[in-house]
């Protein structure tokens, strides 16, 4: 009775064109906000529906990027949520020094705000020559731009106000160099950083990881494809990892919940549970 | 002759916390729909606001938390820092996308995810506020088929908000906010 409106069925078709022709699956991902950023795709791109957008990407290999890129969100600041990176100083660090040596994966890194925050982090608790973070992202744009470490002077004094609300030892000042209206991070915090391309829909485990951070990630995920990647982060974690999500995040519904135990609920730091 | 109504969808900014007082406090307790306010509060603490509100309210208040629907006879309040919309599964979702106009959340994008979700069943409503957040989202309700209840402008703490909704979409109701409790119990209530 209820026929689905034509915007639904074309980005029904847009999702299996990207998959048939591409091999990107965004099947799983929750439609309200995907079809936001698909809408957001069309008025950059300048395409009138989906439906032309669908047949663009199937024929134009060039713009593939570009629409990855635009599905992506690449939005977040150096310490957003302070007091979640006051927590992990505080209390997931201390911890983690018992090993001589630290692996951190931050998934889905963004433009690199995230990996650059937790460099600092590492390095004013003396732990960062023994640590090797891997930043990855499903869009190569964003991996781009992350690994340059480029970032608007604008953004420059909430960062700041976040570092020192974090507990930051210095001024954030001490570790990026400001020129026009850029700021570029200090060359010596990438040092330790590998960044890749990795998916999350599709790719396996890759490191035996002590810490992994996934902040505001699944919040584009459905339900199941939110368990999928839980289970992932299981795999991936060595025995009594930590796992840190964003703040709002809810994984009640995911069978894979009841593999961590959270050591903070409030700010979603969970702990990998014994098996 | 009742519209078929799934869920009320609250819009407000400047002066927002005292208007949603009012009307929250107006609510028959027997009142059979989810309400759902977004609020620039520019707090980050959203429970403390609820709180608030739930010392007044009529209804219980709690914050939108992700994956979960929405229950009838129930008040929440917008996470900062996030847009909030509602799943076609009639659930919850967040998004921590660029703001828009400024705002995140955006009262636009929840009031057009939440008509696109209900199938245009919903009540909007445009309170006192600084800036034009919300005018777009109300059209689209109306466009969809549903109802827009703007407050007076004259009436809001700060105008600019419920006037520019009024420019964009117009209203099915535009009256003072100690009318809007009552109208919703006169609209929704059996």
């Amino acid at each position: 009775m209820a026929r689905p409106d034509v915007e639904e069925v074309e980005l029904e078709l847009f999702v299996r064109a990207l998959k048939l022709r591409h091999g990107y699956d965004f099947g799983e991902y929750a439609r309200a906000s995907f079809r936001r950023r698909v809408n957001a795709l069309l008025q950059g791109i300048g395409c009138e529906t989906i439906g032309e957008l669908t047949a663009r990407v199937l024929r134009d290999d060039a713009l593939l990027p570009k629409v990855i890129a635009g599905l992506s969100v690449p939005v977040s600041e150096m310490f957003r949520d302070p007091a979640v990176f006051r927590k992990l100083r505080d209390e997931v660090l201390p911890l983690l020094a018992s090993y001589p040596h630290i692996n951190i994966w931050q998934a889905g890194c963004a433009f690199g705000q995230e990996v650059y925050s937790l460099a600092i982090l590492l390095e004013e608790a003396g732990l960062y020559d023994r640590t090797q973070i891997y930043a990855t992202d499903f869009s190569d744009a964003a991996i781009a731009r992350a690994q340059e470490g480029i970032f608007p002077a604008r953004e420059a004094r909430l960062y700041s106000e976040n570092y020192l609300a974090a507990g930051g030892a210095h001024s954030l000042a001490d570790y990026y160099h400001a020129r026009y209206d850029l700021i570029t991070i200090d060359a010596a915090l990438k040092r330790n950083v590998t960044f890749a391309n990795h998916n999350l829909v599709c790719d396996g485990v890759f490191c035996e990881a002590h810490l992994i951070l996934c902040r505001n990630v699944l919040i584009y995920f459905t339900d199941s494809l939110q368990n999928h990647v839980l289970e992932l982060f299981r795999d991936s974690l060595v025995r009594s990892g930590f796992l840190c999500l964003g703040t709002r995040e809810n994984i009640a519904f995911a069978r894979a919940a009841q593999n961590f135990r959270a050591i903070d609920p409030r700010l979603r730091i969970f702990q990998l549970a014994q098996r | 002759m009742k519209r078929r109504i799934d869920l009320v969808a609250i819009g407000c900014s400047a002066g927002g916390l005292r208007a949603l007082h009012t009307l929250f406090a107006g609510l028959d307790r027997r009142f059979p729909l989810p309400l759902v306010a977004v609020c620039h509060t520019g707090s980050d603490d959203v429970s403390l606001l609820c709180e608030l509100l739930a010392r007044s309210a009529t209804l219980p208040v709690d914050e939108a938390t992700e994956r979960t629907s929405p229950l009838p006879g129930r008040i929440y309040v917008a996470p900062s820092g996030y847009h909030l919309l509602l799943g076609r599964d009639g659930r919850f979702a967040l998004s921590a996308e660029a703001r828009v106009g400024f705002a995140r959340p955006s009262i636009d994008v929840w009031f057009e995810s939440a008509s696109a979700a209900c199938g245009g069943r919903v009540a909007g409503i445009v309170l006192t506020g600084a800036n034009s957040d919300g005018a777009d989202g109300l059209a689209r309700i109306r466009e969809r088929g549903g109802i827009a209840i703007v407050q007076e402008p004259s009436d809001a703490e700060v105008d600019v908000m419920p006037a520019a909704a009024l420019a964009a979409a117009g209203a099915d109701h535009c009256l003072p906010l100690a009318q809007i409790a009552p109208l919703l119990n006169r609209l929704f209530v059996e």
